[in-house]
């Protein structure tokens, strides 16, 4: 099968990805495309259903589920291919994406990269005990939620200090559920003080700093959590345990490409104009380095795509030929 | 549970195998294309349930084997007896041979003698390496690599989509197998077994134990003993599918009295595998992780392969080897009790199952009844998980996915919670599809992953609704 050509492929329907094909757009890009993997558009901020978003690049607050909305309405009448997930990037600018009609081979004279980030799980973290089901990210968590419909646990703890933590928790009393406790390696939190005592007076959940634990204990599911905490250990009795934070450029397809990653970021390595030492590959938002909010996502997303139609034209003026 | 978990109508067999792991998996298939009526009973909720799901996925040549030994004569025959009938059941088999690397001069000096006891295991193509050859085909092993042997047809294969597919055989060809049915009573009347499981009732003529972690106690159960089960853990490191640039082939190290030590292995899945500890307990069924054997393990693989330090760690893993306070396997026939114990099939298991299944029918057919091999039997085939051969998602028309990072689609999750041997647990799930095993563990799919299950496994996941939440 002849690979599709087009000017611009972008990889990822989240608000950098999106952002930029509207800006592309604006700016009267050629054949646009974007490409995500999952079967809805607007990124992981279609599970964080509480407030917080939209505000740095559309002046409104909402919640995430409202400003994927948004997102997704902006990026109307745009080619926006859903189910299709990029299985590797070739220098220069061919794609092989798995598709809902098979593998397809794409041919982009620019690519961007805005494929976000996730959540270090737990087997990365190198956490001791037994794998009871249970133990799971902010992430999945907030899909059994808000996606589904479903709870995983009802009493479980939430491991990390970071904003995403404290939305673990809002996302967790949303569903009824009473979280155990937030437990922070740590001394300090991650997240804004004020976080800390909302969390306590407002939530009833307590915030245990340095906290290193032990191990997980249960057969078919979580039954606790061992910490170690001032020299002490501790049982705190639980039915989950939500690993959060810890961020991870969703780039493993960049690892395999020579550009390669940043190996203290682990994202990929872009000049001031985004672009990665692949002169047709761009990369912008999380999968940069990882989290900032969604809204300089947003913003970094419109920025690249501003650099990228600029480049096209500058290519088209030396004559270089369309692809 | 499904209809095919029912208890038969007539719960009679010629034989039974008690433990549904790849060795009860492979007895079942050969007893059943020998012609008996035959039922398996396995006390999880899913076939795998204990020791067979946490291995290392090598078909071994038994070059390192203890020479004359049973288990070096059924690793043989097992191995061979895959690589016979592996394409008729579409199990692959990704050829990466091994390298067994000297880091110490102490290490060098045993190489001679690993090499000499290779050849007299019948492994002839097994030959020394000088360091030079041995740095050009591995690029990316440590300087301090001294010399080694290479290891001809030391292969990965799929650990689980292979005891599926010889149960998958079974099925089709007429056995029965009975999911959560522990045997709690064995009793021998009128000359057939008589056993009460948590499922229901059935007798057989004959039965062939396969319990692996729990040989003995069956053993205790039918009043027979005459050795111990000593589990022996072993922890794995699994790192991303970008490691595997790393790793043309299996690295071994110089084996020691007690283990095989720490291997490299790329995974049939495109992974690279570090592993196993060897740590005895006595707990027979949990299989715990701990931080400082992982970071032990890390910290090998990246001795041995540099450049594996900037991988990310994909999944960590624990199993148990169900060794015995014997050297060799233990198969013990009774002829007179219509009873084959099959005990103490340490690492080498998956290797050898198929073996382990032609000698047990063997036993069979030689000394307690007369069997006839069906004319000719089913050959189903199970889905390909491997990363070398097309998967689902490439053909045509099928690239829906739900696991991103392992490109599993929503037909193979349809699959495998239907047909003959549907999942029984999310574990069987995963082992069906390798769902919820790629790098983000299930931050994207694990909630659709159990959406799709709901209701639908013998053992579900504790989720619940949210309306009953509070």
């Amino acid at each position: 099968m002849q690979p599709e050509r087009v000017d611009l492929a972008i990889i990822g329907a989240g608000p950098a990805g999106l952002s930029a094909a509207r800006e592309a757009a604006r700016r009267g890009i050629g054949r646009l495309v974007v490409l995500e993997r999952e079967s809805e558009a607007g990124g992981t901020v279609r599970h964080c259903g509480h407030l917080g978003f939209g505000m740095l690049d559309l002046a409104r607050l909402w919640t995430g589920p409202t400003y994927a909305a948004a997102l997704r309405q902006h990026a109307r009448g745009l080619d926006v291919r859903l189910g299709h997930a990029v299985t590797a990037i070739e220098p220069g600018g061919r794609l092989t994406v798995s598709t809902p009609g098979g593998e397809r081979w794409i041919e982009a004279a620019r690519i961007l990269l805005a494929t976000g980030i996730r959540e270090m799980p737990r087997a990365a973290r190198f956490v001791s005990g037994g794998r009871p089901f249970g133990v799971l990210t902010t992430g999945a968590l907030q899909r059994f939620i808000y996606l589904h419909g479903r709870l995983p646990c009802r009493r479980p703890v939430v491991v990390g200090t970071e904003l995403v933590s404290f939305s673990a928790i809002l996302t967790l009393r949303h569903a009824g559920a009473k979280p155990v406790a937030i437990l922070g390696e740590g001394e300090r939190l991650d997240a804004p003080s004020l976080a800390g005592p909302f969390a306590r007076l407002v939530l009833g959940v307590p915030v245990l700093k340095g906290v290193v634990i032990e191990q997980i204990e249960g057969g078919d599911r979580v039954e606790a959590v061992t910490v170690i905490r001032q020299g002490l250990r501790q049982r705190i009795a639980c039915d989950g345990v939500i690993f959060s934070g810890g961020w991870v450029p969703e780039a493993s397809l960049m690892r395999l490409h020579p550009a390669g990653v940043d190996p203290a970021t682990g994202g990929p390595v872009v000049d001031r104009d985004l672009r990665t030492s692949d002169a047709a590959l761009f990369a912008a938002g999380n999968v940069r380095f990882g989290v900032r909010s969604s809204g300089r996502c947003a913003l970094e997303g419109r920025a690249a795509a501003r650099r990228i139609v600029d480049d096209l034209r500058r290519a088209h003026s030396r004559g270089v030929p369309a692809p | 549970m499904t209809i095919s978990d029912l208890p038969q109508p007539s719960p009679h067999f010629d034989l039974a195998v008690i433990g549904g792991g790849v060795v009860g998996c492979a007895v079942l298939r050969a007893a059943t294309l020998a012609g008996l009526g035959t039922l398996l009973l396995e006390r999880g909720p899913d076939i795998l349930s204990g020791a067979s799901k946490g291995n290392s996925g090598i078909l071994h040549t038994a070059f390192d084997a203890p020479p004359a030994s049973l288990e070096h004569r059924l690793m043989q025959s097992g191995r061979r007896i895959y690589l016979d009938i592996r394409e008729r059941l579409g199990l692959p088999l990704l050829e990466t041979d091994a390298v067994l690397v000297a880091w110490s001069q102490a290490e060098a000096e045993a190489l001679p003698g690993i090499l000499e006891k290779g050849r007299k295991n019948g492994v002839r193509e097994i030959r020394p390496v000088a360091s030079e050859e041995l740095h050009r085909r591995h690029p990316h092993l440590a300087g301090s690599a001294l010399a080694g042997l290479l290891v001809p047809g030391e292969h990965v294969i799929d650990p689980w989509s292979a005891p599926l597919a010889y149960a998958h055989q079974a099925l089709a060809n007429g056995a029965a197998i009975w999911r959560q049915a522990e045997v709690t009573r064995c009793e021998r009347n009128d000359g057939r077994w008589h056993l009460t499981t948590r499922h229901g009732t059935c007798s057989a003529g004959i039965v062939i134990a396969c319990a692996g972690n729990f040989s003995d106690r069956v053993e205790a159960l039918a009043g027979r003993g005459g050795f111990a089960i000593r589990p022996r853990k072993g922890q794995f490191v699994v790192l991303d599918k970008t490691a595997r640039r790393f790793l043309p082939s299996i690295v071994l190290p110089v084996p020691t009295e007690r283990t095989k030590g720490i291997v490299l292995c790329p995974t049939i899945y495109g992974n690279v595998l570090i592993g196993p500890t060897a740590e005895d307990q006595d707990d027979r069924e949990r299989a715990t992780v701990d931080r400082t054997s992982l970071e032990h393990l890390l910290a090998e693989g990246v001795r041995m392969v540099p450049a594996l330090a900037a991988e990310p760690v994909t999944a960590v893993y624990a199993g148990l080897r169900p060794a015995s306070d014997r050297s060799d396997y233990v198969i013990d026939c009774s002829p007179a009790d219509g009873w084959i114990t099959v005990a103490g099939i340490r690492s080498t298991g998956l290797t050898a199952a198929l073996g382990i299944a032609e000698h047990v029918v063997c036993l069979v057919g030689e000394h307690i009844r007369a069997i006839a091999a069906l004319p000719s039997p089913l050959w189903p085939r199970v889905p390909n998980l491997a990363e070398h051969l097309p998967r689902d998602h490439q053909r045509p028309g099928r690239g829906d996915l739900v696991c991103l990072c392992e490109t599993v689609t929503r037909d193979e999750i349809e699959a495998a919670l239907t047909g003959p041997l549907p999942a029984g647990d999310l574990g069987g799930l995963k082992r069906r599809t390798r769902a919820l095993m790629g790098r983000c563990q299930g931050f994207n799919c694990l909630a659709e992953v159990c959406a799709l299950a709901e209701g639908r496994l013998i053992a579900s996941p504790p989720v619940a609704s949210l309306g009953h939440a509070a």
